[in-house]
């Protein structure tokens, strides 16, 4: 900002404040930015030619696709229902295994070394996508929904659990001191003091961990665990795309109405 | 003055009254069918479900000890996996930001923008990132543009439906100064919508470049290049010493991802 | 010159909310516009800019009609007519000039507002008002930062960069103490004769709108009951204006020990009853 001269005739003049005030910075960052840019697009392996047969395969993709195809409509519904079934016994074993590992992961609820054990489990839970953790049980006990449901209770322990953790920690503790002042032994200060605070959320969390897991149950059945993502894979594989789109709509509109379920029961219990 | 024993008698502690009891059981009951059902109709072989933890810690044990032998590889794919998942990232932003724009309710020009934008970010959230990419892979073939494109279509879900509910949540009063200031439409837009969304936006954005990097690992298990095209490979070879150092590989990535997301978030918002 | 004429304005199928007001402001003049709450200030004040839309009636800014006009035509009317708001209105995120150069968006181009080059001639105005009310210092200062007086400087400001013909201000002292009120109501008086601007506030403060204003008009269920000077402002026009509705500020202020007796009263009944 420049002053101006006594008889008014230079005029002052005002930037902009940069977001990044150091040019040093800013230029800096800007070019790596550029750098980096052409670096990925440059290292991406892109396959031009099979690249440019798209245009004419998605228009017959989407020509076979469409009308969507009811025909085995039977296929559908055993695939939807094995979801069900994964999606409502992984989120119950979820949500109940979730509350001991969200106490021990609990700063001021656990003590150090169960602290660290109870916090690995949630971090090594939440760190693998579920389809790499359905591969690995389908590996271990084969394919079918129990390696569906041992993956999204893990996913569901990982998340639920976390979130729980979060809640103890912030906690009113004056509660907990009461409670200890009258002599209550440590799982009694748990379920008197601790519990009243978190549960209540934890019917609304149940309830979005199980529209989660329906969701996810449609993903992991990709890999085989089971469900309806099963069924899309051999649609695919047959190239039976009418059907396959007939049970991505059945998918979207499952989805839907629990998204919207779930959203309407939490906010009655709010 | 009133009697006591009645007004005793009325003193009854009852945690929950007679309506709220019969929502709770009837919930609980509801729920306990849900789940009978769930364990007896399960095409579930029994046997193996108590034989699971012997076949879990048989199949750990053949995953140790991990085996570095293709790590070169591993660490090209691993900076694949994420070129894929930022620069999908960055070509989200570009349609997200019109089509949160047209999806909230306080900026949008007419209804059936409305509709159009809310219909867009349904849609894209309602596909798993893996069943766009099994699309994509179809129509462009395996390798990576199927996992930008995927990657894209489901972000732009996740941050249009976000930066949208950050449009509808401002504050609306210099939205009306700008107004009455005269100036047009995209003015009052730059001026009073940008400012007060852009913590929200930086927040929104690290927030889905951090889950991409998750998702983008596992493109590759359908083929959409990344680190998941060898996972792939190793599993169905058998190589689970390998696997094993591929996992271990993604948990450093997830873990430096987050170490890079929580800086960025101090740093920037 | 502002000149309104049976200006009415109906939500639905309600009682409308103004009925059918009729004012003739001056340049250099400046008019306090005093009511209850729902009386029809506000909404008055909207109407001239538009951003309330007039059921039926006039509005002719120096001869040119208001109430007609649409889509950029009527943007360049608004430029022409400066706002200032009780909630101050401004863009908390940015920095005391760019809200106070946001008063020229009416003017420049998009491209320039969103490079926020100005032109020299704008920046050069800025600072100048800026000094003249004071807070010239805090050009590159987040507008959150500053206090409530010095905001509604801003304000103020930006509202006067339009180099407008008319000057609105709604209630703006309504979230100031007391001191800065008078600031403000003073900085309002003093810019109407610099500037020679017609200046409309509302205001609910009876005593600082006849201290520093000109004219006095006064609105009840919308419409005009009072227009007169301040010293014609008596207790027979205040209860005309608030009888029966809510008491203004200054009556309040004035009379604290009845309003304790009046409690302390309701009081017994309610313990009477135990």
């Amino acid at each position: 900002m420049t002053a101006s001269d006594d008889d008014g005739t230079t005029p002052r003049t005002w930037r902009k404040p940069p977001f990044i005030a150091n040019p040093l910075l800013r230029y800096g960052l800007l070019a790596v930015l550029v750098i980096y840019l052409v670096w990925a697009f440059g290292s991406l392996p892109f396959n031009w030619e099979r690249i440019s047969q798209g245009l004419p395969r998605a228009a017959r993709i989407f020509g076979g696709g469409f009308p969507p195809s009811f025909e085995r409509f039977d296929l559908l519904l055993t695939g939807f229902k094995e979801s069900l079934q994964i999606a409502v016994l992984a989120t119950l074993l979820g949500v109940l295994l979730s509350i001991p590992f969200a106490v021990m992961a609990a700063r001021n609820v656990a003590p150090l070394p169960v602290y660290l054990l109870g916090r690995a489990v949630i971090i090594i839970s939440r760190s693998f996508h579920p389809v790499i953790v359905a591969i690995l049980f389908v590996a271990a006990v084969g394919f079918g929904p129990l390696a569906g449901i041992l993956t999204l209770t893990l996913y569901s322990i990982g998340f639920v659990g976390k979130l729980l953790a979060e809640e103890i920690e912030e906690i009113d503790w004056g509660q907990v001191e009461a409670m200890k002042a009258t002599g209550a032994g440590y799982f009694a200060v748990l379920v008197y003091a601790v519990f009243p605070q978190i549960l209540p959320r934890q019917v609304g969390l149940s309830m979005y961990q199980l529209d989660s897991n329906l969701r996810a149950s449609a993903v992991v059945g990709i890999v085989g665990a089971g469900g309806i993502g099963s069924t899309l894979m051999n649609a695919f594989g047959r190239y039976d795309y009418a059907f396959a789109f007939a049970i991505l709509l059945v998918i979207i509109a499952v989805i839907l109405v629990s998204e919207g379920v779930s959203g309407w029961v939490r906010k009655k219990i709010w | 003055m009133v009697d006591q024993a009645d007004a005793l008698a009325d003193r009854v502690w009852k945690r929950y009254d007679r309506k709220e009891q019969l929502i709770r059981y009837g919930v609980m009951l509801l729920t306990l069918m849900l789940v009978v059902w769930a364990v007896k109709d399960i095409d579930i072989f029994w046997p193996w479900v108590w034989d699971a933890p012997n076949q879990i810690s048989s199949l750990g044990g053949r995953m140790w000890p991990p085996d570095p032998g293709r790590l070169g590889e591993i660490v090209n794919a691993m900076i694949e996996t994420v070129h894929i998942a930022t620069l999908s990232t960055m070509l989200t932003i570009f349609i997200a930001l019109p089509v949160s724009y047209i999806a909230a309710q306080n900026t949008t020009p007419n209804r059936a923008c409305l509709w159009l934008g809310r219909f867009i970010l349904v849609s894209s959230r309602s596909v798993n990132t893996i069943i766009w990419a099994l699309l994509f892979v179809a129509i462009f073939g395996p390798g990576v543009l199927a996992g930008i494109l995927a990657i894209m279509c489901r972000s732009v879900g996740f941050i249009g439906k976000l930066m949208g509910e950050a449009i509808e949540e401002i504050d609306r009063r210099p939205v009306e100064a700008m107004e009455a200031t005269g100036a047009s439409k995209l003015k009052v837009i730059a001026y009073a919508v940008v400012p007060q969304v852009m913590p929200a936006f930086f927040a929104i954005v690290i927030l889905r470049w951090d889950i991409n990097i998750r998702e983008s690992t596992v493109l590759g298990l359908v083929g959409a290049g990344g680190i998941g095209v060898i996972l792939q490979g190793s599993i169905d070879t058998f190589a689970w010493r390998t696997v094993a150092t591929i996992l271990i590989a993604i948990v450093t990535l997830v873990l430096i991802g987050e170490a890079i997301t929580g800086l960025l978030r101090r740093k920037v918002i | 010159m502002l000149e309104i004429s049976n200006l009415i304005k109906r939500y639905g199928h309600d009682e409308p909310v103004l009925q059918g007001l009729d004012l003739v402001v001056e340049d250099n003049s400046v008019v306090a516009i005093v009511g209850a709450s729902g009386a029809g200030k506000s909404t008055m004040l909207r109407c001239i800019n538009r951003l309330v839309e007039p059921t039926s009636g006039s509005i002719r800014l120096n001869g040119m009609e208001l109430v007609s006009l649409r889509g950029s035509t009527l943007r360049k009317a608004r430029r022409k007519i400066g706002m200032v708001f009780q909630g101050f209105n401004l863009i908390d995120r940015l920095t005391v000039m760019e809200n106070v150069l946001a008063g020229r968006l009416g003017y420049v181009s998009l491209f320039q507002a969103i490079t926020r080059r100005y032109p020299p001639q704008d920046i050069e105005r800025a600072f100048t008002l800026m000094e003249r009310v004071g807070i010239a210092q805090y050009s590159n200062k987040r507008a959150d930062e500053l206090s409530g007086g010095e905001r509604q400087r801003v304000g103020v400001v930006r509202a006067l960069m339009q180099e407008p013909e008319v000057l609105l201000a709604d209630e703006p002292t309504a979230s100031l103490d007391p001191r800065t009120s008078e600031q403000i109501m003073m900085l309002l008086q003093s810019l109407a004769s610099e500037l020679s601007l017609p200046v409309l506030i509302n205001i609910h403060n009876v005593a600082q709108a006849k201290t520093y204003t000109e004219r006095i008009v006064g609105l009840r269920h919308g419409k005009m009951i009072f227009d007169g000077a301040p010293a014609d402002f008596n207790k027979e026009a205040l209860d005309a204006i608030y009888g029966g509705i809510e008491a203004p500020d200054d009556e309040i202020i004035a009379e604290p020990a009845q309003a304790a007796k009046k409690n302390a009263k309701k009081k017994e009944v309610t313990d009477d009853r135990l």
